[in-house]
């Protein structure tokens, strides 16, 4: 029954998303759109003396984008700016298969989601979140994973 | 459609293993799993009589049409314009010159759109479309529309994906330039009565152009019965290569319509003054044409022609009920569009599932479907869902297959219980 990308972790997460909801006041804010699917999330952060203090997302979407999206929650927490960041460019970087699998990184049980390399169709699904984390820290208000600001360009179909 | 081909079906009406044998890509493992292809309503696979044609015009027959007077030119001029009166047979089209290779539907239609829109609709004017259509028959007219100041009016449908024929009839206005109407739904499956759409428009003196894009390659159809304007379709969803399509259209108003691209081969003579077109269909055929491709969709109508239209429409109608019957018992599925004539298509959502997972599990298990909005976003925003997944069905699908594709949607279920 075990799916290769479809595993115990990321179906639980899918299931039982963590840090649900949005913030009242915010300090940071964004919202991430993959027009490909219908991902949509919203994704509210307050970053207090440099360290995100509170995270929440709500949004719609397939289970790879879902999870991704809580297991980033649970793993951001608590981290400096500066290093949520570093890790939204290891998870980028995982998720594209550019990651040196020999090298040292801070990803742990994201690495579930290495599998979505051999799926170019479904890598959007599991970046859209870090994307709009850094959209977030970046202040700006909407990211789309379709078009110029696309940072991660796939050929698509209309 | 025969019921009684449909009953005489599973005692092989079609020789559908014998079949598989002339395709060599159904042979394919994909994740250690036969390959179970359901996506040919996206595109078709080619057999290798296709395959074949087309090795052997390359191979031995291959120059650049029209004005040459060597040899390989004059054969591959032949061959050209042999593929054209072969579809154009296979239509029924009354002359070879009412039949326009094109790159495909999109192209077919934006021809249309260019020629004879600029040509015949105006400010005020009106379009009807329907609800069903594929972004390829509704942003061509969004275009012109745009440009001219015109206004398209949408048949709506019903919650089965049928067409609501009163509202149809109301559609209709002094202003009406055109109707541009799918004849099978891509993404619900539903075969709209276009040939009494064509007869209500006929009557009021409006033209009709058909996207039959998933109709030709699955059913007899005959453009002088149908009485439709333009007709257009693909290549590559009818066993043939992809960038080859084409536009029927009645002479005259294919002599009335100003070309679509200038160049070579669609003049008769230029000068720095002055440039006379070429008749049609040479006029639409501006540049070296993709000859191969052409010669290759005249061997996917030879194959066609060759199993038999008919019998083809009613094994796929077999599968479909077969699909129908077995995946609407499955708790926590549910079908998109379950019009009253449906061709071989299958749109479905599975219950906390989205399509995309649905997919991804499903080529886990070698079962190839399509899931997303299918270029039809208006139909998915009737019906309120970001997208299906769509199991399609030709010639070459098998009972087994459908089993396959069963066995792995309830994988999901179990994956996401």
């Amino acid at each position: 029954m075990d799916s290769k990308l479809y595993q115990e972790v990321i179906l639980d997460h899918n299931k039982k998303p963590r840090n649900w909801g949005r913030l009242p006041a915010p300090s940071h804010k964004a919202e991430g759109l993959n027009p490909l699917c219908g991902d949509h999330i919203w994704l509210t952060v307050n970053v207090a003396d440099g360290r995100v203090s509170e995270i929440a997302f709500e949004g719609e979407g397939c289970a790879i984008c879902k999870a991704s999206a809580s297991m980033m929650t649970t793993n951001v927490k608590g981290k400096t700016v500066d290093e949520a960041e570093r890790l939204v460019l290891e998870f980028r970087d995982m998720a594209t298969g550019k990651l040196d699998d020999g090298a040292a990184n801070h990803l742990g049980r994201l690495a579930v989601f290495a599998g979505v390399r051999n799926l170019p169709s479904r890598v959007k699904c599991a970046i859209l979140p870090w994307h709009t984390l850094h959209a977030a820290f970046s202040a700006q208000p909407t990211i789309s994973t379709e078009g110029d600001a696309d940072p991660v360009p796939l050929p698509e179909r209309g | 459609m025969s019921a009684v081909l449909t009953q005489l079906d599973k005692a092989q009406v079609l020789d559908v293993l014998r079949i598989r044998n002339d395709f060599p890509i159904l042979g394919l493992q994909i994740n250690g799993k036969p390959l179970a292809y359901f996506d040919s309503a996206a595109s078709s696979q080619m057999p290798r009589q296709v395959l074949d044609r087309v090795v052997h015009y390359q191979t031995a027959e291959h120059a650049n049409i029209h004005r040459g007077v060597h040899h390989l030119s004059e054969v591959a001029t032949a061959a050209y314009e042999g593929a054209r009166s072969r579809v154009g047979r296979f239509i029924n089209a009354q002359e070879d010159r009412e039949v326009i290779f094109t790159r495909g539907t999109t192209n077919s239609i934006n021809l249309v759109a260019h020629g004879f829109g600029r040509a015949f609709v105006g400010a005020g004017d009106e379009i009807i479309l329907s609800h069903l259509e594929h972004h390829s028959n509704i942003v061509p007219w969004q275009m012109l529309c745009e440009e001219r100041g015109a206004t398209l009016k949408v048949v709506p449908i019903d919650d089965a994906g049928d067409l609501l024929m009163g509202e149809y009839e109301k559609l209709f206005s002094p202003h009406t330039r055109l109707v541009a109407v799918t004849h099978v739904s891509n993404a619900l499956g539903t075969i709209n009565p276009v040939k009494e759409m064509i007869a209500s428009a006929r009557a009021r003196g409006v033209p009709v152009l058909i996207d039959g894009a998933q109709a030709v390659p699955h059913m007899k159809v005959d453009v002088r019965d149908l009485d439709c304007d333009f007709y257009a379709f693909s290549g590559h969803k009818m066993c043939g290569p992809t960038g080859i399509g084409i536009l029927y259209g009645k002479a005259r108003w294919l002599e009335k319509m100003r070309p679509f691209e200038g160049g070579g081969d669609m003049i008769l003579s230029v000068s720095f003054e002055k440039t006379a077109y070429n008749t049609i269909p040479h006029k639409f055929e501006a540049g070296t044409p993709p000859i191969a491709a052409a010669i290759g969709l005249g061997a996917a109508v030879e194959y066609l022609e060759s199993v038999g239209m008919e019998r083809i429409a009613a094994h796929e109608h077999a599968l479909l009920e077969y699909a129908t019957a077995q995946i609407s018992a499955m708790k926590g599925v549910r079908i998109i569009g379950t019009a009253r004539h449906k061709a071989g298509v299958l749109s479905f959502t599975v219950e906390g599932v989205h399509p995309h997972d649905v997919g991804t599990i499903l080529n886990e298990e070698g079962v190839a479907v399509r899931t997303g909005h299918h270029c039809a976003q208006p139909v998915m925003q009737r019906y309120r869902i970001p997208a299906t997944t769509r199991a399609s069905f030709y010639l070459y699908n098998t009972y087994e297959e459908v089993d396959q594709l069963v066995r792995a949607l309830r994988r999901v279920q179990q994956i996401f219980a």
